[in-house]
């Protein structure tokens, strides 16, 4: 598990970008968190960069969007999806579970 | 509906063959093409700077295509369109109940350039597939004629490659009609700080060489020498089929503001399509990615209904990747350009267009989450 942030230093609406190896974004929406692999999967986009609407992250480059629960994409230009993780809110903190690669479809 | 024919499988044709079957026309789909569907933008980026392939660029996997359960005609082309249906290159004829005109644009060259080696356009995947195989061969001057969007990348991805690279454009500020002065000037600095000369506000006035090129000549008398040329001079729209068929065209097949010809069974979209913009009051042929993806959606719907039901009402937006950097603008210039975030000299900003109180157009350098908020503000 990795500590991303405090509750209240992602407001809804907004993704911060836990840098790595592979870098991994977390997502606010509707009262939801979701954790998704921050690298676009059509290029080199950041997807934290991109506009959160619904279950949904729209690339910030070439608007390809990815569903927030399962990273597939639903148009084009982006063909993969990306991977998502699991992600744990306890006392105030979101942690992202970086170990447990969900890979979907 | 009973039978669609979609002319054209780039990116308006297959994204109108793809809207068809979600919008739930179950009739027989045709889909008639010189050439498979595959994405042009990194033809002058990655592409050419061989970081992908021509798999990669493929806009749909074969499951895709697949799942639209048409028949293809591919590698043929799209010779007449009358009232017994179009004719292909072929002899075929296709007689169907409503068609989707999606042929895009060709690249425009120089006459003068016609019957000299050594001068490329950049538009297809064969022109790119050439462009690579001479850029291998090691040219040791290579001019770039035009400093657009395609002129500004191949010189950038020559330049990545090592090449020595000149760039010759007729107007003063390169950009300026689409980015305004200002910004126009901005971009034309990329090129100086990338070790690429500019030549702005000389046109050209020919070639010298005989069977293969050795220089472009100047309209002020200068000759740059070249073993290479590389014209990004614009793209007309491909209409010439259209010669006969009764629908209207001028500078690309006219349209109202949903896609749609005077003739409600045959919609156009995409760089073909001269639509009427409600935005801005006035006929766009809009030559980017993303109206040729989206338009479809629209011009379907209306295609289906019968007649024009909805409207395409967005503002236009493309990118493009230069020197390592990344472009984006949307909307349109004005004269009152202001920078909302970062600054040009590091070309890291965001500026805002404006007309009085209202917000007209973004554009940004390396500033992806900036100029998504402000897009949307648009
Ligand atoms: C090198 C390059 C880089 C670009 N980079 C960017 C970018 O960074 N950002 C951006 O927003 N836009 C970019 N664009 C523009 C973008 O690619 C186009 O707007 C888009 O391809 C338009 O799609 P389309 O389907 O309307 O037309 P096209 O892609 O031109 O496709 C038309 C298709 O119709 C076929 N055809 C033509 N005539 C016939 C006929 N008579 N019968 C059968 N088939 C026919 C053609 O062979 C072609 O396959 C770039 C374009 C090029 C060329
Ligand atoms: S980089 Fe995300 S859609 Fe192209």
């Amino acid at each position: 598990m990795i500590r991303a942030c405090s509750v209240s230093e992602l407001p809804e609406g907004e993704a911060v970008r836990l840098a790595g190896p592979v870098p991994v974004s977390v997502f606010h929406s509707e009262g939801a968190y979701y954790a998704l692999d921050d690298t676009c999967s059509h290029q080199d986009a950041s997807l934290a960069d991109g506009w959160i609407e619904g279950c949904y992250v729209e690339c910030p480059l070439h608007a390809a969007r990815f569903d927030l629960r399962t990273g597939a994409p639903d148009c084009l230009p982006a063909k993969n999806a990306v991977r998502t993780y699991p992600v744990v809110v306890a006392d105030g903190v979101i942690y992202v579970d970086t170990e447990v690669r969900q890979d979907v479809a | 509906m009973r039978t669609v024919a979609v002319v054209g499988t780039s990116l308006a044709g297959l994204r109108a063959a793809q809207e068809l079957r979600a919008q739930g026309f179950d009739g027989r789909l045709v889909m008639i093409g010189a050439e498979p569907p595959y994405d042009r933008p990194p033809l002058s980026k990655d592409f050419l700077l061989g970081k992908v392939s021509a798999d990669d660029i493929a806009l749909a996997g074969q499951d895709d295509l697949d799942a639209l359960a048409a028949e293809w005609r591919l590698g043929v082309r799209a010779e007449k369109l009358g009232r017994e249906g179009v004719t292909l290159g072929d002899g075929t004829t296709i007689a169907a109940d409503g068609y989707v005109i999606a042929t895009g644009a060709v690249a425009r060259t120089l006459d003068a350039a016609r019957s000299l080696a050594g001068v490329h356009t950049l538009r297809t995947l064969e022109d790119a597939l050439a462009l690579k195989q001479a850029l291998a061969a090691g040219p040791s001057a290579v001019v770039v004629i035009g400093a657009g969007f395609i002129g500004a990348e191949v010189a950038s991805a020559c330049r990545l490659l090592g090449h020595e690279v000149s760039v010759i454009e007729a107007m003063p500020v390169p950009l300026a009609p689409v980015l305004g002065a200002r910004m126009g000037a901005v971009c034309g600095e990329l090129h100086a700080e990338n070790d690429v000369r500019l030549i702005a506000g000389v046109p050209v006035a020919g070639f010298t060489g005989t069977g293969r090129v050795t220089g472009v000549r100047l309209a002020d008398g200068r000759e740059i020498r070249a073993d290479l040329v590389v014209a990004g001079v614009g793209a007309r729209p491909a209409t010439e089929w259209l010669t006969g068929s009764g629908l209207a065209v001028d500078d690309g097949v006219l349209v109202d503001s949903g896609c749609v010809t005077a003739n409600p069974r045959v919609i156009a979209v995409g760089d073909v399509a001269r639509y009427r913009c409600p935005l801005r009051g006035v006929r766009v042929r809009a030559e980017h990615w993303t109206a040729a993806g989206e338009q479809p959606g629209v011009a379907v719907s209306n295609l289906l209904a019968g007649s024009t039901v909805t409207h395409f009402a967005r503002h236009g937006y493309f990118w493009s990747d230069q020197y390592g950097r990344r472009l984006q603008f949307a909307g349109v210039a004005t004269e009152d350009v202001r920078i909302a975030e970062g600054d040009t000299a590091s070309k890291r900003f965001v500026a805002t267009y404006h007309r009085g109180d209202v917000l007209t157009g973004v554009f940004a350098i390396d500033s992806p989450r900036p100029f998504t908020r402000l897009r949307r503000a648009l």
